[in-house]
């Protein structure tokens, strides 16, 4: 179990210290000071071992969030335990930086208080938090006998993520699809090895308790189904996707997605993540990188690249930016494109290419010349992949939302007046082409 | 960057600093370095040329990232641009990239070098220091090369500059320490003497530096160095401290000069000029006056200085070791840091005291401080203070203060640091033995060792307790009663276990008389112990019960029980489980003479070198240990560190042996020729056969032998010494070793074997022979864990034998590793018969010793025999044939073995003839057989053995065809029954 846990800033300074067990000593906060954050080679393992002790971190922006423990506990719990404390202590106030967090002081060791008891997780959902954690502090006079009885049957009742009696006027909901797109691929065009990993974000402004039922189209239920209707699944069979997993949020009843593979939940008030998913088969590839260099003598290089976008021309492609690495000795660039800007960054040793919008089934180009110092250095540069990054307004992995039920039948409304609003955004992971 | 603010500072350098120093993240920082690095790349990418400033400020803009941990690959050639700059700071940032920057296997270092060599040729002397300090900065081979020849030409020349010199020396220092084969030497060494009378202090400094280095090496071109270096020292130690301005450091005048002058005095022996040498002693004594002069400032500065003086004075004193007036005044001022508040002045004065200790003029003035040394030993609080005062009190022990020391030692024992325990038990035993006037005391004291630092307590310590109890038989009976007394605390360490089964194992009975040792006592007493103990204890008590059993008949039937439980019967562990056995049924078996004798007390050990203190000077290595052991002269020290000699008296052993042990010990020049028939005479019951004629070779004794770690000298185990009279020509070889003949007995019936065994060296032998023909291997094997230099095992021809066999050998190789076993093949013909077998020799250097070792070869004309198988009526006709009188051997002797047919039978068959059946009508004898094939001729061979079992001899006839041979066959074959 999660024996302490510390919060530094970018100097390795601590802002935040909460030891749980004794095995953990003052000491552990040097240990991961030195040998992480100020390591002289840069620590990638998000898992570092120091003197039998495991340190866990994991950073948000120049913030370092690290859960130390002295036992062999499920690095994966720990991992989803400090991402759900960055998503608890957003939602309290806002972007994780170290001036929010030296004003939030008090509250943050409040809610660690709250969220892990003696380095066992617990209830870590904001909405059930914020009903009797506050940002004003807790005027307990106020605050009837009913209405703390009220918070404390949530809490440690069976639906622990939403208070009873709930009422909207407009029940609405928000259904986003977010998607990234992790991609390798050889210079002469070969897949070499590509995946989707996705979100379901669900928001949600409903009265009561309501019973929701999410449907998508995956294969197994459609399969299922199409047992039936014959003709069905010759018309969908195109349609469905194959998840190669998926993790789904607490008020999700796995028992029932085990045996009818239905996901049927009661949803937390406001924002919260349904389910998780990765998918790796029949991705569509919204961008082709197609590179071009070409080594003029010692002082001198050429490259030439061509984006394509491969999707319906009705859809536009936002916030493109190609990147192109440059060799280490360069010392001077000369870039023509034809759309978006493009600019040499020294500081990061690359040509950033940015476009705003591209359509659908179009297509772009870049030149470019890049000067070189002759260096008395024999290594040969490495060329490293060129990356790009993107959003577009669908699912790469063609995932669809086939329906979102709603059924409250304590209170009169019926699925019918709900509101439902649904999104797909399809962006970029690590999305390399070699070159 | 102080230079910044200052109109010449670059600017930009500076922004750069500050940028990188006010960036949040490494990220950050990596990207403001690579966006400068594009800068700097595009500005030198040589379109347009830049004047020198910029230039300078980008290269200190590269060495500033370069020092930041980043890769450079480019700039090189635009500093190695800025060396050719007029401008002092111009060329001082490209010296400085070139120095931190170029490696030696640039492309670049012939411009390099030439640029230094236009700076070196220039007259301006700010430029030729600095490409010096390149030179000695970079220093590596290649510089070396190129400047080895220039430096000493600008450090001699009459025109150069004192700062020039200075860094020449230096320069020069740095390229000989390096690569001192690339500095020639010539007639400059001389004139780099003369230097010491430079009127420029940082000359002479620089220059003593150089030369003490290189006077190490060739100490004769330097030797006039001594009188100037005094000279100058004197000048400085009698100057006032106003004198010397730049040169005095807090009220010190030069204390680095004086210091470094005091060590290459160091370099040398006493001057032999009476003038210099008075003068030296003069300074000395200054030196000693100043230190108790009141320090002429608080400051730790000043007195840090004075000190560095002092104690490189004291080291002088102590080098020189001659005067003992100087010596004690040393050791006195030392006597005053024992107790002053600084810890490092403790220190240092505790580990000078511990060289002074060894020097006979200051011993004794050491001793006087005892109680100081004693009282840092208790109450320092570093450590490595605590254990140079053990040192100190190791060095100063002799016999009169023995006793105290030792008891403070062992005291300290109880709280000693860790690390150093086992160093000081091994220190308290050493003194312990070596200072022993009455053994109860040493006893006492081991035991008393055992008891506090069991843990630390080393094989070796209780091995030589044992050794010394065996040997003087006056302190038994005390050592008996203490070991009783010791074991009876409930606890107690296991080595005590063991040293205690093994005194009263031996002594038992010397304790037997009181009732409250009475045997029955001293047996639970050690019984309740062994269940607590290890394998090997364990073993060793079996063996002090067996003891028992002889010492104390009534414990016997106690005893077998417990021998008999299956517990021990059936342990797990086979060399207990053997014990058990051997001794149960030695125990029931064996009658009580036979016990008495198997079970005789241990005679007493040979004298050696104490094996403790071979573990401390490994311990401390080479030289550490020397204080005691070759440092002192003291004669009186002699018979107490003999006395461990047996005196006849006390010993059963001859005394003979003593002394060949002795010569072995001592170096080879000193070893007197008293060895010649000493060897038999060392009977050593380990080996010896006769000592347990039932049992063999028992467990026990290859337990027993154990506590004499470098193997018991075995009676045939003597190495003939070189004698260093005899003439060292390579073909010249000693007589062979008294033993060889019975040696080669042991091979005339058979082939393969050990034909030889000391405790250094084995020697194998496997041999086959088919007619006139025969091949032997001999195996070489080192038992040592060193080295055999020069090994050389040759095979001599004596006399005519040349002509009546020849023998090929392989050359092997000359260096026999610890451990290794080298292989030699010898190809034989017989080319006619012969009498005397020939001679191998053996010669090899062990641990720098010669040592030379001549063996007979086990081949003799019986191993030539081809078996001749015959009819009755054959053998007798050729019986018949063969009657002349010269040509029948006959010998009737008495059986030295016991008269066994299958024995006798196996014999003659391993002796080469056919044995014939049915020719004899008396069954009982043998009759055989056989040809004698040499290249030459053929001699034929029948023979007959007679034995007659109630007179217990034999007669054996011989018959062959050439009477010698009939002798020779028959003397061979009669030493074999």
């Amino acid at each position: 179990m999660i024996g302490g846990l510390f919060i530094y800033n970018h100097k390795g300074e601590v802002l935040i210290s909460r030891v749980y067990r004794d095995d953990i000593g003052r000491n552990a906060v040097d240990a991961f000071r030195v040998n992480v954050i100020h390591a002289r080679q840069q620590v990638r393992s998000p898992v570092t071992n120091i003197a039998r002790t495991s340190f866990f971190h994991v950073k948000r922006s120049n913030i370092w969030l690290a859960a130390v423990t002295k036992q062999n506990v499920n690095a994966a719990m720990v991992f989803e335990f400090l991402y759900k404390m960055c998503d608890v202590m957003a939602a309290y106030f806002g972007k994780i930086s170290e001036e929010n967090i030296k004003n939030n002081f008090v509250l943050i060791y409040e809610l660690l208080d709250e969220i892990l008891d003696f380095g066992y997780p617990q209830n870590s959902e904001t909405g059930a938090l914020k009903t009797f954690i506050t940002q004003q502090g807790i005027k307990s006079q106020h605050q009837t006998k009913e209405e703390q009885s009220q918070i404390t049957s949530q809490v440690t009742g069976q639906i622990g993520w939403r208070r009873e009696g709930i009422k909207y006027r407009r029940n609405e909901l928000f259904l986003d699809v977010l998607e990234s797109v992790n991609l390798l691929m050889s210079p002469q065009g070969q897949v070499l090895s590509a995946h989707v990993s996705g979100r379901v974000v669900m928001k949600s402004y409903l009265s009561g308790m309501p019973e929701c039922k999410f449907g998508m189209n995956d294969k197994i239920v459609i399969e299922k189904q199409g047992k039936g209707i014959a003709d069905e699944t010759s018309k969908s069979g195109k349609q469905s996707i194959a998840i190669d997993d998926c993790t789904f949020h607490q008020c999700v009843r796995l028992s029932k997605f085990d045996s009818e593979r239905s996901i049927s939940f009661i949803p937390p008030d406001g924002e919260f993540e349904l389910m998780r998913y990765r998918t790796t088969k029949d991705i569509i590839l919204p961008f082709r990188v197609i590179p071009l260099v070409r080594e003029v003598g010692r002082t001198k290089l050429e490259v030439k690249v061509v984006i394509k976008s491969n999707f319906k021309p009705s859809l536009l492609a936002q916030k493109i930016e190609v990147r192109i690495p440059t060799p280490l000795n360069t010392s001077g660039v000369q870039v023509i494109c034809m759309k978006g800007k493009a600019k040499y960054k020294a500081s990061e040793n690359a040509i950033v290419w940015k476009i705003k919008r591209m359509a659908g089934m179009k297509e772009s180009q870049i030149s470019a010349e890049i000067e070189l110092l002759p260096t008395n250095d024999k290594k040969k540069w490495a060329r490293p992949p060129i990356s790009m990054n993107f959003e577009v307004p669908f699912a790469p992995s063609g995932l669809k939302v086939r329906y979102l039920k709603v059924f409250e039948p304590k209170l009169n409304y019926s699925d019918h007046d709900v509101i439902k609003w649904v999104r797909y955004i399809g962006r970029s992971g690590i999305y390399e082409t070699r070159c | 960057m102080p230079a910044v603010s200052k109109g010449d500072g670059m600017r930009g350098l500076a922004v750069f600093i500050s940028d990188i120093r006010n960036c949040k993240s490494k990220e950050a920082e990596i990207k403001r370095i690579n966006k400068e690095l594009a800068n700097i790349r595009s500005k030198f990418k040589g379109d347009k040329a830049l004047d020198g400033y910029s230039k300078k400020k980008y290269v200190c803009k590269l060495l500033f990232i370069f020092l930041l941990g980043h890769d450079i690959d480019f700039g090189h050639m635009e500093a190695v641009n800025l060396l050719s700059s007029n401008k002092y700071t111009e060329k001082q940032i490209g010296y400085l990239f070139i120095s931190v920057l170029v490696n030696s296997n640039s492309e670049l270092i012939r411009l390099i070098n030439n640029a230094i060599k236009n700076d070196l040729a220039s007259r301006n002397p700010t430029f030729m220091c600095l490409a010096l300090h390149c030179i000695a900065n970079v220093g590596s081979r290649e510089m070396g090369e190129a400047f080895a020849a220039d430096i000493p030409r600008i450090l001699v020349a009459g025109d150069s500059m004192d700062s020039v010199k200075q860094s020449a020396a230096l320069c020069l220092l740095r390229l000989y320490k390096a690569s001192p084969d690339l500095v020639p030497m010539g007639e400059w060494t001389a004139r780099v003497v003369h230097l010491l009378n430079d009127q420029h202090m940082g000359v002479v400094t620089a220059a003593v530096s150089l030369i003490t280095c290189l006077c190490k090496k060739n100490p004769d071109d330097f030797k006039t160095c001594i009188s100037l270096a005094v000279s100058r020292l004197s000048r400085i130690v009698s100057s006032a401290s106003t004198d010397l301005q730049d040169y005095t450091y807090y009220f010190v005048p030069a204390p680095w000069l004086s210091v470094k002058l005091l060590r290459l005095l160091q370099c040398y022996p006493p001057p032999e000029d009476a003038a210099v040498k008075g003068r030296l002693v003069e300074c000395l004594e200054t030196v000693l006056n100043k230190a108790q002069e009141p320090p002429k400032s608080k400051k730790v500065q000043h007195s840090n200085a004075k000190n560095a003086i002092l104690f490189e004075t004291i080291s002088l004193i102590i080098h020189y070791d001659s005067e003992p007036n100087l010596l004690v005044r040393a050791c006195n001022q030392l006597g005053q840091f024992l107790q002053h508040r600084e810890t490092n002045l403790r220190y240092l004065a505790l580990e000078s005291m511990c060289t002074l200790a060894s020097s006979e003029f200051s011993h004794e003035a050491v001793k006087t401080h005892i109680d100081t040394v004693i009282n840092a030993l208790k109450t320092e609080r570093d450590v490595s203070v605590r254990q140079r005062a053990a040192d100190l009190l190791y060095a100063m022990c002799d016999r009169s203060n023995a006793k105290q020391i030792v008891s403070e030692m062992l005291r300290y024992l109880e709280t000693a640091d860790y690390a150093i325990r086992e160093e000081i038990v091994l220190k308290v035993a050493i003194l312990a033995e070596k200072y022993a006037v009455d053994y109860s005391w040493y006893v006492d004291t081991i035991l008393n060792l055992i008891r506090i630092a069991g843990d630390y307590v080393s094989e070796e310590v209780w091995y030589r307790v044992l050794q010394i109890v065996t040997n003087r038989d006056d302190v038994q009976g005390y050592a008996a009663k203490t070991v009783f007394e010791a074991l009876q605390a409930p606890a107690c360490h296991e080595n005590m276990v063991k040293v205690g089964g093994y005194i009263l194992g031996e002594f038992g009975n010397l304790i037997a008389g009181d009732p409250r040792s009475s045997p029955p006592v001293q047996f639970s007493l050690l019984h309740s112990k062994f269940h607590l103990c290890s394998v090997a204890t364990r073993a060793l008590l079996l063996s002090t019960y067996i003891k028992f059993i002889n010492l104390f008949p009534e414990t016997k039937a106690t005893i077998q029980g417990v021998l008999r439980a299956g517990s021990q019967l059936r342990n797990a562990d086979v060399e207990l489980q053997q014990r058990a056995v051997e001794y149960l049924t030695l125990s029931s078996v064996a009658s009580t003479d036979v016990l008495a004798t198997v079970l005789e007390e241990m005679p007493p050990f040979p004298e050696r070198e104490s094996s403790i203190l071979a573990k401390l000077k490994r311990k401390k290595g080479p030289g550490a240990g020397s204080a005691l052991d070759d440092g002192r002269r003291d004669p009186s020290s002699n018979d107490i560190n003999g006395g461990m000699e047996p005196t006849p008296s006390t010993v059963s052993t001859p005394s003979p042996s003593a002394d060949l042990l002795g010569l072995r010990a001592a170096p080879p020049p000193a070893a007197p020729p008293a060895s010649a028939g000493a060897g038999n005479l060392l009977v050593d019951v380990f080996d010896g056969p006769a000592a347990q004629p039932s049992l063999g070779p028992t467990p026990e004794e290859a337990f027993l032998s154990e506590l004499e770690p470098p193997a018991p000298e075995s009676p045939m185990a003597l190495l003939a010494d070189p004698a260093p009279a005899a003439d060292p020509g390579p073909e010249d070889i000693g007589p062979p070793i008294p033993e060889a003949d019975e040696l080669l007995n042991k091979f005339v019936c058979k082939n393969n074997g050990v034909l030889f065994e000391n405790q250094l060296l084995q020697i194998g032998v496997k041999s086959e022979f088919r007619q006139n023909l025969g091949r032997m291997y001999l195996f070489y094997g080192n038992k040592t864990s060193v080295q055999f230099q020069n090994f050389s095992p040759t095979v001599v021809h004596p006399g005519d034998l040349q002509t009546q066999l020849a023998v090929q050998t392989k050359r092997v190789a000359a260096q026999v590793d610890g451990g290794a076993q080298v292989q030699q093949v010898l190809n034989i013909e017989c080319l006619r018969d012969f009498l005397t077998p020939p001679l191998l020799s053996v010669r090899f250097r062990y641990g720098g010793a010669p040592q030379a070792l001549t063996l007979k070869l086990p081949v003799t004309i019986n191993k030539f025999f081809q078996p001749t198988e015959m009819a009755a009526q054959d053998f007798f006709q050729r019986w018949k044939q063969l009657s002349l009188p010269q040509q029948e051997a006959q010998k009737i002797f008495k059986a030295n073995h016991p008269m066994d047919a299958e024995v006798t039978k196996a014999k003659l068959l391993g002796f080469g003839s056919a044995l014939l059946d049915n020719v004899d009508p008396n069954p009982e004898n043998f009759v055989g057989a056989g040809i004698i094939q040499t290249k030459a001729l053929q001699v034929g061979c029948l023979l007959r053995l007679e034995p007659n079992a109630q007179a217990q001899m034999y007669r054996l006839t011989l018959r062959t065809s050439k009477e010698p041979v009939s002798r020779h066959l028959c003397e061979l074959l009669a030493q074999q029954f």
